[in-house]
């Protein structure tokens, strides 16, 4: 198969005993950008993405990573890929220094490792041993081990979950910067925030099968209303401004005074407002436009109920 | 962000004899780490030698206690490193998951267990080290062929690291925990490394002379204390045990 796409999976399907754990999943990754893989817990991310990295056999499908096929082919490929485990992958008695360089031992040409220690804020733990370092601390030093030896491509299952917010922006710098010097990244994650901040396209799989697919501006604009939200003087006749608006938009007033309009906001409509409101005498206070996150394309999505 | 060039790709395996190197050296310097390790292969076999020696505990037959000792508690150590050694930390090492994520690395899998097998042998080189000075200074005298004893070393080793890996890589890492030492105890008391055989009741005995550890320390014992030839049946016994224990591991081990 000859493609430019860094990963390429087509109808993939994966079962464990009756449970279908992966769908008929479709994932192309486009080589030097950064895709974000969203989804529920038990959506299918970590089969999907350990199948990639040829750890699982598909039941059907396709996967193609930089146009090798991860299990026959694994051995061409694993020098080339960097892998983030979701949790565990180093020895407990091992110092996080030690791990690290000695992971860099079986590349080529590996990152240096007192610079990456550095970047990641191991170097004031190099001596203690895995088992005694926080999860955040064994997150990054997991990290590390993912990028240091220098793969085209990264497979980072949940990077950042368990970070503090410092630790956090730590990594996605570090994620802006293999974009940047030209890695590709996939990247597994529930945190929506993450994936708009990070990712040139996002993949939202719900129960086996990508559901959504696109940048996160795209997704967001797509399908459901947004909100256009303004104060000024209560007990504004609203049934007046609904006939001056498009059919469709519903305007409330919230609390005295606070108004929300809903519907299709484009610029026609936020002139629409501030003329009406000009006519009435209204100084509309506080303004406010307000989009469709990432948070509620997922949960429009893929529901709002909690799984068990 | 600009582009810095620190993470740009340039993928690529080390050459593979540095990557064994590297993987045995870190191996053997956790084992040497590990306190729980340590007293397994070096202070209870060392304690053991020393003590059993130095005392009358149990009738040891003709001749200096040490002759017996030595060839039996040299089995012991083999079988400690080996097997009860390798197969906790084998077995812990796949339930939290190096073993999964060393086979995302360029470290083949072939490559990884030679360097398991190197670590192994540098344990027991120190080992045999340390128990033959203890020996000697309680007096003994060993005879016979050296490279007779290291074939029969070798060939136990090869045995009990079949049946630890077989064992590491089925059972849950706590129960491999469990199992690894009660065997280790069994064997210590019932392979002839301590207690001479002829204690056992006559209809035990072909049992457990057909056990890896009484063929390794009878067999060092023939030739050791006896100053014998090659002990054909003993490394016979061995043979069998580390082609159908490294063949069980190798059918049945789960990587993860």
């Amino acid at each position: 198969m000859q493609t430019d796409a860094a990963v390429e999976v087509v109808g993939l399907v994966k079962r464990y005993g009756s449970k279908t754990a992966v769908d008929g999943l479709d994932l192309s990754v486009a080589t030097g950008t950064v895709t974000a893989v969203l989804g529920p817990n038990g959506a299918g991310k970590t089969t999907t993405i350990e199948t990639c990295e040829g750890y699982r056999r598909p039941d059907g499908g396709t996967v193609r990573v930089l146009g090798l096929d991860p299990v026959t082919q694994g051995a061409a490929l694993r020098p080339r890929i960097g892998v983030m485990l979701q949790s565990g992958g180093v020895y407990p008695g091992v110092r996080a220094e030690e791990m690290l360089r000695h992971t860099a031992r079986l590349y080529a040409h590996p990152v240096d490792v007192d610079l990456l220690a550095d970047r990641l804020g191991l170097g004031s733990c190099g001596r203690t041993p895995y088992r005694r370092l926080s999860g955040g601390q064994q997150q990054r030093l997991s990290l590390a081990m993912a990028l240091v030896g220098r793969p085209e491509l990264l497979f980072l299952d949940e990077p950042t979950a368990g970070l503090d917010p410092q630790a956090r922006q730590a990594t996605w710098e570090l994620v802006r910067e293999l974009r940047a010097d030209g890695a590709t990244v996939v990247l597994t994650t529930h945190q929506m925030d993450e994936a708009e901040q990070l990712a040139d396209d996002v993949a939202i799989v719900d129960r086996g099968r990508v559901i959504a697919r696109g940048s996160p501006e795209a997704l967001c604009e797509g399908g459901a209303e947004n909100t256009l939200r303004f104060t000024g003087r209560p007990g504004l006749d609203l049934l007046a401004l609904c006939k001056a608006l498009p059919a469709d938009a519903v305007a409330v007033e919230m609390t005295p005074g606070s108004y929300r309009i809903e519907g299709k906001v484009d610029p026609q409509m936020l002139a629409t407002v501030a003329s009406w409101c000009a006519q009435h005498g209204v100084l509309p206070d506080r303004i406010a436009v307000e989009r469709r996150t990432l948070e509620d394309v997922f949960l429009e999505l893929t529901g709002r109920e909690l799984r068990g | 962000m600009t582009a810095t060039g620190t993470f740009t790709p340039a993928p690529g395996t080390a050459p593979l004899p540095r990557m064994i190197v590297a993987q045995t050296v870190l191996e053997t310097r956790l084992l040497l780490r590990n306190g729980e390790q340590l007293l397994l292969t070096v202070i209870i076999p060392a304690l053991l030698l020393w003590l059993f020696s130095a005392v009358r505990i149990v009738d040891t037959g003709e001749g200096e206690r040490v002759a017996f000792l030595a060839p039996g508690v040299l089995a012991l150590a083999v079988l400690a490193t080996a097997f009860t050694g390798q197969a906790i930390a084998t077995g812990f090492e796949r339930r939290y998951g190096v073993l999964k994520r060393l086979g995302a690395s360029p470290l083949p899998r072939w490559a990884l267990m030679t360097a398991k097998t190197g670590s192994v042998l540098a344990i027991e080189a120190l080992q045999v080290v340390l128990l033959v000075v203890i020996a000697l200074a309680l007096g003994w005298s060993p005879h016979g062929n050296p490279l007779v004893v290291a074939v029969l070393l070798v060939l136990g080793t090869a045995s009990f690291s079949g049946l630890g890996l077989l064992m590491a890589g089925t059972l849950r890492a706590e129960a491999t925990l469990a199992a690894a030492n009660l065997v280790f105890v069994l064997l210590l008391l019932t392979g002839g490394v301590l207690v001479p055989l002829d204690t056992f009741p006559e209809g035990v005995r072909p049992v457990l002379e057909a056990l890896p550890i009484t063929a390794l320390a009878e067999g060092l014992r023939d030739v050791l204390r006896d100053g014998a030839g090659t002990p054909w049946p003993e490394l016979g016994v061995l043979a069998v045990w580390a082609v159908l224990g490294l063949a069980a591991a190798a059918r049945f081990f789960r990587w993860e």
